[in-house]
C-alpha cells in the first residue's frame, strides 16, 4: 500500500469540515507538532494566553462530566436533592429497564443503518462527481446543503413526509398501493427475538427516522470523500492503468484503501452523532408507540426533567458517555501514538 | 501525568473556593421601597392564555402603579420547559416570586413536602375564599392543614367531544355509557369512519384517555381510592378498566402515534373522526383556531359513565419561601384569586374560573354548562396532568400506557402500576 502525504490530505478535509467542531479537534491532534526552540518567555505567555480556556474547560467539561458521575451514584430521584450514596442501583435499575432496553436496541439499529448508509451513499455521490461532470459546483452545493439545517428542522419536515396518512402515502395510494407502509407508526419489530425484557431486531419505524439522519449527513461524508479523492494524485491511477487495471480494479485496489483515513474520521464523527441523537426524534417521532423510535437522550430528558429523576437522567448520561468514549478513545490514542512516533 | 491532575485540582480547587466566596456575598436582598417587583413563572406563551396573563399584568399594573411585574413565561413542551428551569432556579435557592403549579400533587408532593412553600392561610382568611373555592379544590392545595396555593383557572378532563353533523348522520345519540360507545363505535367503524381520534405522539394523551375510563369503571371514590393506596392497581375492578381502555383502543384511528392532540381534536372537526376524548382545552383550539361555532359544529358530552364527576386541572399560583417580594407577591395573588382577576383571565384563556361566585355572562355556552357542572360535581384529580400522583410516578405511568397501547397486557401493566405506585408511597 502506498501511503499518503498526511498533510496534504489534512489540508483538504479541514478545509470542507471547517465547521465540525469534532473535526477540529480531530485536526488538532493530528497536526505536525511544532518545532521546540522557542524562546523561554514565549512559552510561559503561550501558557498563560491558554489558561482561561484550560480553566473554563477543567469546570465546565470534565467539572461538569465528574458532577454528573457523582449524581448518578446518588438517590436523588426527587425534586429535592438527596445525595445519599446508592452505588450503582441506578445503573441496575436501567439495564432492567424496558425502556431502557429498547433504547440501546435502538441506538445501535439506528447508528449502524445510518452510518452504513451515509458512507455508501457518500462514496457514490463524491465517484461520481469526481468524473469531473459540468456543474459539479452545483451539484456539490446540492448535496452538502441540508447539513446547513438543523435536525429539529429536518425532523420537523420528514414528519410530515413520512406521516402515515398525510404525507408520500397520498402519492403512495394514488398510484395505485393499497396499504402504504405506515413509516415511523409501525410497531413491527423484525425478527423479533425476545431477550431480556424487549423483543431485539429492527424496529421498521426506526427506517424512516434513518432516511431523514441519511438525507442530511450524506452530504457530509460525499464532501470528506471528495476531499480525499481530490488527494490522490493521477500518477497513481495512470500507474495502475499502464499496469493493465480496470477501472472497477483501480477503485477496489488503489482508491479504496487510500480513502480508508477518511473512512475513518466519517466514521468517529457520525458515530458520535448518532449515538447522542435527540432533537431529530424529539422534533419527528418522539419516544414512539412500544419505544420503537426511543434513544437514549430523549429518555435522559424525559426522566430528567419530566419525572425529575436526577440520579437515574445522570446514570443514562454515564451509559451515553461510556459508549461514546468506546468509539472515540481508541481514535484519539491511535492518534496521539502516531504524533509521538513522528 | 501527575502534573497535570494536580493542575486540574489546583484549578477545581480555585474555582469552588471563589465560588463559596461568591455564596457570601451575593445573598438575594429582600428589597423594599417602591420600586418592588413581582416576578410571575408561567408556561402561559399560548395564544389565548398569553392573552389573559397579559389583561391580568395590566390590570395589577394599574391597581399597584409601585409594583412592577415581570413576566418571566417559559415556552414549549406543555410545561416541562418551564418545570426543568423552576427546579433549576428553586433548587439554587432563586425562586421567583410566584409560579404557575398544577393543583395536586405537582404542588403538594413536591414544593410544599420539600418545604419550599409558604402557607397563605391568612389571605384565605383575609379574603373569605374558604367560602368562595369548592372544598374540594382547597383540598387539593392544601397539606397538613395548611393552603398552599390560589387557583386561577380549571379545565374539565373528563369530556367527550363529538362532531355533531357525524353522529345526526347516522342516528347516534351522544354515548352516556360505555355500552353506548360500543354500539356508536361499532356502527361508525362499518361506515368507515374512524369513531374514536386519539392523538398519543405525547403519550400522555393515552394517560388522559385512561384516567377517565377509570374514573367511569371506578366511579369518583374509587377513582380517588388509587392515589390514596386504598384500591390497588391490580385490583379486578381496574383491570376490567384496563380491558375496557384496551378495547376503545381498537376503536381509534391508525397513526394515532403520528399525531398530537390538536390533530386529533382537528379529525373530529373535519369529521373524519366521530369522537375524541380530551380535556376542555380543546374547546378553545375548536373555536378559536378552527373557528367552529360550540353546540352547532361540535357537542360535548361528559365521557361514559363520568356524569356527576369532574376531572379537575387547575392552574395554581403559590409563595415560594425566599420570594424576593413577599408583600408585593401577595398583593397579586390577590388580585388572582379575586372574582375580577379570575373573570378577566379566564374567558381569555377559555377555561371556568376556580371560584364559584364568578360572573356567569362573561362565559360562552361551554363555560357557562361546566361552571354549572364545577359546583355540582364530585371532584376528582388527574393523573396524566399531575394532580392525582407524583411526577415521577405519572412519567412511569406514561411510560407503562405508551407500552400498553402497543401490547396490550392487562397483567403486566397492572402489576406494573402497582410496583411503580408503591414505590412513591
Amino acid at each position: 500500500m502506498i501511503p499518503i502525504e498526511p498533510i496534504r490530505l489534512q489540508g483538504a478535509i479541514h478545509l470542507t469540515s471547517h465547521r465540525m467542531e469534532m473535526h477540529q479537534r480531530v485536526d488538532i491532534s493530528r497536526k505536525p507538532a511544532p518545532k521546540p526552540g522557542w524562546k523561554r518567555g514565549e512559552k510561559w505567555a503561550g501558557l498563560l494566553l491558554l489558561c482561561p480556556s484550560i480553566l473554563a474547560i477543567a469546570v465546565f467539561v470534565y467539572g461538569f462530566i465528574g458532577w454528573t458521575g457523582v449524581v448518578s451514584l446518588t438517590r436523588w430521584n426527587t425534586l429535592v436533592p438527596d445525595f445519599t450514596f446508592v452505588g450503582l442501583q441506578n445503573f441496575v435499575a436501567l439495564f432492567q429497564d424496558f425502556r431502557f432496553q429498547s433504547d440501546l436496541r435502538n441506538t445501535l439499529v439506528f447508528t449502524v443503518f445510518f452510518i452504513l448508509a451515509c458512507l455508501v451513499i457518500g462514496l457514490l455521490l463524491a465517484t461520481l462527481l469526481d468524473t469531473r461532470i459540468r456543474g459539479e459546483n452545483l451539484f456539490r452545493n446540492l448535496f452538502i446543503f441540508p447539513m446547513a439545517l438543523s435536525l429539529i428542522v429536518t425532523g420537523v419536515v420528514w414528519q410530515w413526509i413520512f406521516n402515515p396518512s398525510t404525507g408520500v402515502n397520498l402519492f403512495l395510494k394514488k398510484i395505485g398501493l393499497e396499504e402504504p407502509p405506515v413509516w415511523y407508526v409501525d410497531t413491527r419489530i423484525l425478527p423479533g427475538v425476545e431477550w431480556g425484557r424487549i423483543e431485539w431486531g429492527i424496529p421498521v419505524a426506526l427506517i424512516a427516522v434513518v432516511v431523514a439522519a441519511v438525507w442530511q449527513l450524506s452530504g457530509f461524508t460525499m464532501a470528506m470523500y471528495l476531499a480525499g479523492l481530490r488527494a490522490i494524485p493521477d500518477e497513481l491511477r495512470e500507474a495502475a492503468r499502464v499496469d493493465g487495471a480496470g477501472e472497477w480494479q483501480i477503485f477496489r485496489r488503489v482508491i479504496f484503501p487510500l480513502l480508508r483515513p477518511i473512512t475513518l474520521s466519517v466514521v468517529i464523527i457520525l458515530g458520535h452523532i448518532s449515538l447522542k441523537i435527540f432533537d431529530l426524534i424529539v422534533a419527528m417521532t418522539g419516544p414512539g408507540a412500544n419505544y420503537v423510535t426511543d434513544v437514549p437522550g430523549v429518555y435522559m430528558f424525559e426522566t430528567t426533567f419530566r419525572g425529575n429523576h436526577y440520579a437515574q437522567g445522570a446514570a443514562i448520561a454515564v451509559i451515553m458517555l461510556f459508549m461514546i468514549s468506546l468509539l472515540i478513545v481508541p481514535y484519539l490514542l491511535s492518534g496521539m501514538r502516531k504524533e509521538a512516533d513522528r | 501525568m501527575n502534573g497535570k491532575t494536580s493542575l486540574v485540582s489546583t484549578l477545581l480547587s480555585l474555582f469552588l473556593i471563589g465560588n463559596l466566596a461568591a455564596c457570601g456575598t451575593t445573598q438575594p436582598q429582600g428589597e423594599s421601597g417602591d420600586n418592588q417587583q413581582v416576578e410571575i413563572f408561567s408556561w402561559w406563551t399560548g395564544a389565548g392564555e398569553e392573552a389573559g396573563l397579559n389583561a391580568l399584568i395590566e390590570q395589577f399594573e394599574k391597581k399597584n402603579p409601585g409594583i412592577e411585574v415581570k413576566n418571566a413565561a417559559v415556552a414549549g413542551g406543555a410545561g416541562t420547559n418551564a418545570k426543568a428551569t423552576l427546579a433549576t432556579r428553586m433548587q439554587g435557592n432563586d425562586p421567583p416570586d410566584t409560579f404557575q403549579v398544577h393543583g395536586g400533587s405537582e404542588l403538594n408532593d413536591s414544593w410544599v413536602a420539600a418545604g419550599k412553600m409558604k402557607p397563605l392561610n391568612d389571605l384565605y382568611e383575609q379574603e373569605g375564599w374558604k367560602d368562595t373555592f369548592p372544598e374540594e379544590l382547597i383540598q387539593m392545595v392544601s397539606r397538613d392543614g395548611n393552603i398552599y396555593s390560589v387557583p386561577v383557572n380549571i379545565h374539565r378532563g373528563n369530556v367527550l367531544w363529538y362532531n355533531k353533523k357525524v353522529l345526526d348522520q347516522h342516528g347516534i345519540d351522544p354515548p352516556k355509557t360505555f355500552d353506548d360507545f360500543f354500539d356508536a363505535a361499532e356502527k361508525l367503524d362499518k361506515e368507515g369512519i374512524t369513531p374514536l381520534a386519539l392523538g398519543d405522539k405525547e403519550p400522555w394523551a393515552s394517560t388522559h384517555l385512561l384516567e377517565t375510563v377509570l374514573l367511569g369503571k371506578l366511579g369518583p371514590e374509587g377513582y380517588s381510592n388509587l392515589w390514596t393506596g386504598e384500591l390497588s392497581f391490580d385490583d379486578p375492578k381496574v383491570k376490567d378498566a384496563l380491558k375496557t381502555f384496551k378495547k376503545m383502543l381498537k376503536y381509534t384511528n391508525q397513526d394515532h402515534a403520528a399525531r398530537n392532540w390538536q390533530d386529533a381534536s382537528q379529525m373530529v372537526a373535519r369529521g373524519d373522526a366521530a369522537m375524541n376524548i380530551m380535556g376542555d382545552w380543546v374547546k378553545g383550539y375548536l373555536t378559536t383556531d378552527l373557528k367552529l361555532e360550540p353546540g352547532k359544529d361540535f357537542g360535548w358530552t361528559p365521557t361514559p359513565e363520568t356524569e356527576g364527576s369532574f376531572m379537575v386541572i387547575t392552574d395554581t399560583f403559590g409563595l415560594p419561601k425566599g420570594a424576593k417580594n413577599p408583600e408585593a407577591t401577595k398583593k397579586f395573588l390577590k388580585m388572582l384569586g379575586s372574582v375580577e382577576g379570575q373573570d378577566t383571565f379566564n374567558p381569555l384563556k377559555g377555561s371556568i374560573p376556580a371560584r364559584v361566585d364568578a360572573d356567569k355572562k362573561k362565559y360562552d355556552a361551554y363555560g357557562k354548562e361546566t361552571m354549572e357542572a364545577f359546583k355540582e360535581s364530585k371532584l376528582t384529580p388527574s393523573l396524566a396532568h399531575g394532580s392525582a400522583a407524583p411526577e415521577g410516578f405519572v412519567t412511569e405511568a406514561n411510560q407503562a400506557v405508551n407500552t400498553f397501547v402497543t401490547q396490550g397486557h392487562v397483567d403486566s401493566i397492572a402489576n406494573r402500576l402497582k410496583q411503580q405506585f408503591e414505590s412513591y408511597k
